[in-house]
This record gives structure tokens, sequence and C-alpha cells, in this order.
């Protein structure tokens, strides 16, 4: 988000900027920090199930919090979640985005179809596949017993850990389409004749690949991995439309178990202090990358 | 050997495409098998009846209508907000030093890194105090501030890239600084432009988890959680469901493909400032 640096030029006063990022910090500040904080002052009060604030409790909030036996095992899947699905989208977007960016019959349409998971609601595409994974019904269970792979049908999400695996495959499915596109554009950057040099065409080539095209991406991919890293922490639609968290709350992450605690439980603090953590540990995350990343970037020079 | 690469590179360029479409073909069968097929063990790849009055039963079925008109008013506003708000933040940003320009810039930083998700409780709870349960200027309000940070960034991204000697070519002319904005740089800009806005006006239509707190009305619901009703405790209407599903869908992939073309331009300004 480095945008040109216009350090030589001198500093103009605050007030003048105010007719053009006035709006912008009016609307940002009532709609995105004034819940922050409301957030992060209810994580250390004690809410009654009616929503009415009953007064200060300190950290009293997350000690109940941290005693949850369920929460060692949210936290775990939720660094699972983020990693494999931010990973395995990266691994597979790599070299759907080399293939795309040559040219072949049906290229526009094929690009088409990339964008439709895009561009189509999480909720209803998490719930089609829902439904193909049926177990009575699904068309999952019908193709595999077809091929021979099963002989009756199998209940898909009926244990925990199929059923986080499946979550985290509609995930994959659908950040894939945008880390695609951003490493395209990152392709488009890169000059003809360097791709034409590093053409990747058979195993001797792999390696020019990660030695030329590979690092030119690295910026390209500093925007995808940040902005998937943001998403899939958050998302929420996934596990809600297919699991809801469950069986139990086997397939929760950090956000669909704040939402559980908020909302099917009714206690606000508690599930404020959850969210308050969760946000604590989005930041690690991103920090952590950054720094690995730069570090890399320095060996590279 | 070339020919055989090239149609190996196409074959598996269409698998890929149609891999990424299954869940929506399906969708579609689905959509358009009669409620008795739906049920059947083992399921059939296509229905043996094609249903096709399911798509025009469903509009009796719910208010369709009502939660289409919902979407493409909560949507818009927050589309056309977004644009009238980050075009002069993103222009001033890109083109001027000012005390604070940092802290602004950190300020959009953070807004990237909050979903509404992330922050549902803080919402509910504020548009709750401000007596804005059910109505679509809670939704509007919410989508316009945090869809601000991406678009702010990807548009001054795009007017950092213009060389100011245009600029200062039209201001020589006359041009006033606003006008210079319209005629000169918004017009170079517009890849990005045009990114920004179907991107925000996407992430409005497609969002769930705020609508879905917030408004409780049939009213004023947005599609994505009208058609929750086709869910019950025991029973789903997939045919209903899905045929809703593609009805909300269609237009809005019909958009994206529109500028897809665009797309490429618009992201690359992002990742290689």
């Amino acid at each position: 988000m480095a945008i040109n640096t216009l350090n030589h030029v001198k500093k103009k006063p605050f007030y003048q900027s105010l007719p053009w990022i006035g709006p912008a910090i009016v609307v940002i500040a009532l709609f995105v920090l004034w819940p922050a904080i409301e957030m992060f002052t209810t994580s250390f009060r004690y809410v009654n199930q009616a929503g009415q604030i009953r007064g200060w409790t300190g950290i009293s909030n997350y000690q109940t919090l941290f005693t949850n036996s369920d929460l060692p095992g949210v936290l775990l899947r939720t660094g699972v979640w983020v990693i494999g699905v931010v990973l395995i989208s990266v691994l597979i977007s790599l070299p759907l985005a080399q293939m795309l960016h040559q040219k072949f019959v049906g290229r526009r349409i094929v690009r088409y179809c990339l964008i439709v998971p895009w561009a189509a609601s999480v909720v209803m595409t998490a719930i089609s596949w829902r439904w193909m994974l049926d177990s009575y019904y699904g068309i999952f269970n019908r193709i595999a017993q077809d091929l021979g792979f099963i002989n009756q049908p199998y209940a898909w999400l009926g244990s925990p850990n199929i059923a986080f695996g499946w979550l985290m495959l509609v995930a994959v499915f659908v950040s894939v389409p945008f880390t695609t596109y951003v490493i395209i554009a990152g392709l488009s950057t890169i000059p003809e004749e360097i791709l034409e040099a590093a053409k990747v065409d058979g195993a001797n080539d792999w390696k020019r690949y990660w030695e030329i095209i590979f690092p030119l991406l690295r910026p390209a991919l500093l925007i995808g991995i940040v902005i998937n890293l943001i998403n899939v922490f958050n998302s929420f639609p996934v596990i809600w439309a297919i699991t809801q968290g469950g069986p139990g709350s086997s397939t929760d992450t950090t956000t669909t178990m704040a939402y559980k605690i908020a909302f099917k439980t009714s206690d606000i603090g508690q599930s404020a202090s959850l969210a308050t953590l969760n946000f604590l540990i989005i930041l690690v995350f991103i920090g952590l990358f950054l720094r690995v990343n730069s570090r890399n970037a320095q060996k590279n020079k | 050997m070339k020919s055989f690469r090239k149609t190996t590179l196409t074959i598996s360029a269409w698998i890929v495409g149609l891999l990424f479409i299954s869940p929506y073909i399906e969708m579609l069968i689905t959509s358009l098998k009669p409620k008795s097929e739906i049920t059947n063990i083992p399921t059939t790849y296509l229905p043996k009846k094609w249903e096709f009055a399911n798509f025009i039963n469903i509009w009796k079925q719910i208010p369709l209508a009502t939660f289409l008109k919902s979407s493409i008013i909560v949507s818009l506003s927050a589309t056309v907000l977004v644009i009238l708000i980050a075009v002069p933040a993103a222009y001033y940003v890109a083109r001027n030093n000012f005390r604070g320009r940092n802290a602004f810039m950190f300020l959009v930083l953070i807004t990237q890194m909050f979903s509404p998700t992330a922050l549902v409780i803080g919402i509910f709870r504020e548009i709750v105090s401000f007596k804005l349960v059910n109505t679509y200027q809670a939704l509007i309000l919410v989508y316009t501030a945090f869809n601000l940070a991406f678009a702010t960034w990807i548009l001054s991204s795009f007017f950092a890239s213009i060389p100011m000697e245009i600029e200062e070519a039209a201001w020589i002319d006359g041009a006033s600084r606003v006008k210079t904005l319209r005629k000169v740089v918004l017009p170079l800009a517009l890849p990005g432009l045009v990114t920004a806005t179907i991107f925000t006006f996407i992430a409005a239509w497609n969002e769930f988890v705020i609508a879905f707190t917030v408004e409780g009305s049939p009213t004023h619901q947005p599609i994505t959680v009208g058609l929750d009703s086709f869910i019950g405790q025991y029973q789903v209407q997939w045919e209903y469901l899905f045929a809703g599903s593609l009805i909300a869908i269609i237009p809005v992939v019909i958009l994206f493909a529109f500028i897809e073309k665009w797309l490429v331009t618009g992201l690359t300004a992002g990742s290689v400032k």
C-alpha cells in the first residue's frame, strides 16, 4: 500500500486536506473505528442477555474465554485454516495464472468461467457445495459410486476432520480466482522478452521459472497473500453455510465461534473478547508474513 | 511437438474452466428439477422432467422482487458514495504532501484489515443505538465505510501513475483543479475507476453477515439474506433456493465479465506500486 513518497515536497497544513479527505475520515471513523472501539471496550464489560451493559468486569471475560474447553481446538483449526487455505490457493494460482497468460483457443471463455466464483455470492456458492456433498441426494455420492470409489453413500460432512477438509477446499475454490488474477496482473508487468526467454517448456525450465519469473512476481504475490490472509481469516459464510461450525464446535474457527457466542449464547461480552483476540491474531499473522517477506527480499538483493 | 503442447494446454485450460463453473451448473440442474425428483436416491444427473416453472413460481413463494429491490438500492447507493468519497481522497493523497498524510494512509490500511464480519458485534450495537435496525441506511453506510479503503488505495495508485505534466498543461490552459480532475485525470484513471466501482458493487451485493444480523424484516433484506427462508430447520427447498441464487448471481457475473479485460490493468496498478 506504499504510494509514491512525496517527501521532497513541502508539507501542506492538515486543514487544507479536509475538503478532500474529510468525508472519508468521517465515514471510516463512524462505521469502522467506532464499532472497533465499541467491541474492544465491550470485551471488558458485563453485558446481560438483553444486551444491556451491566458495568465493567475487568479481564473476567478473557479469563472465562481462556477456560473455554473448545478454545484450544478452535485456535488450532483457525491456524490450519488460514495457513492452509492461503498456501494452497497460491500454489494452485501460480500455475493457473501461467496457463491463462498464454494464448489458446477459448481463453476468454475460460477466464470468464474463472471469475464466476469470484463474482458469485460466497454464501450461495457454499450452499451449492453443501448440496453436492449431501449424504442422501448429493451428486458427489452419485459420481463416486458410479466411478466405483465407494459402495454406498458417504456422509462427507458427518465427521469433523473430513468436513473441515471440505470446508477448506471450498474456501480455496473461492479464493483461487482473485489470487490467479492478481498473479496474471503481475505477469502482465513482466516484459514479453523475459517471459519468452524463460518459457516454461520442460523439466529444466522449471528452475528458470523459480529463478527468473517468480522473483518478478513478488510484489503481486505480496498483495495477493495479504488480502487473502485478511479474507480467509475473516471467512464466515463458507463455514456458516455448510456446517455452522458443527458437529458441535468441531469445525468452528475463531470467527464463527465469536458469532455463535454473540448470537446463539447471547453473551456479547464474551464474544467481544474473542473478537478482540481474533484481531490481535490477524495482526500477528500479517506482521509475521511481512517480516518474512522483507527478510527474503533483502536476501535476494 | 509444439502443436501437441498447445492442444494439451487448451484442453487442460478448458477442464479447469469447467471445474470452476461446475457448482453453478449443478445449481442450474437442481433448480430445473421438479420437487419430486430432488429427493431421488441416488440423485439423477439431469432432470427427467425439466421444470422451468420453478423460475416463475419462486416470485410467488417469497417476495423476491422486494429482496432484489433492496439489494439494488443498497449496492448502488454504497457504490456511488464510495466513488464520491474515495476519488477526491485518493487524488489528494496521490498529489499532495500534507501533515497527517501518513496517519490517513494508516487509517486506510487498518480499515482494509478489519472486515465487517470481525466487527459484527460492534456494528450491531452501533446500529441498534443509532436506531437504524431494519433500514437501508444501516447497510449503505457500513458497506461504504468498509469498501472505501480498497477504492482509495487502488485509485491513488492510478492517480500517482499519471504524469504530473499532463495536469500542469491543463492548468496552464486555465482549467481549475476540479475540472482538471474531471476532464483529464479521471479518464486516464478509468481502469482503476471501473475496477473500484465494480468491486464495491459486488462486495455490497454479496455481503451476508451484516445484512443477516441487522435486517430482521423481509422488507429491507437483500437477496443474500432473503433466500435464507428456503432453508428450514429440517427441510431445504433446494429447487427454489438455487433458482433464486442464480437470479442473484447471473447479473453480477455478467457485470464482472464485462470488466474482465480491465481487471488485469486495474489490479496491476495496485500491485506494482
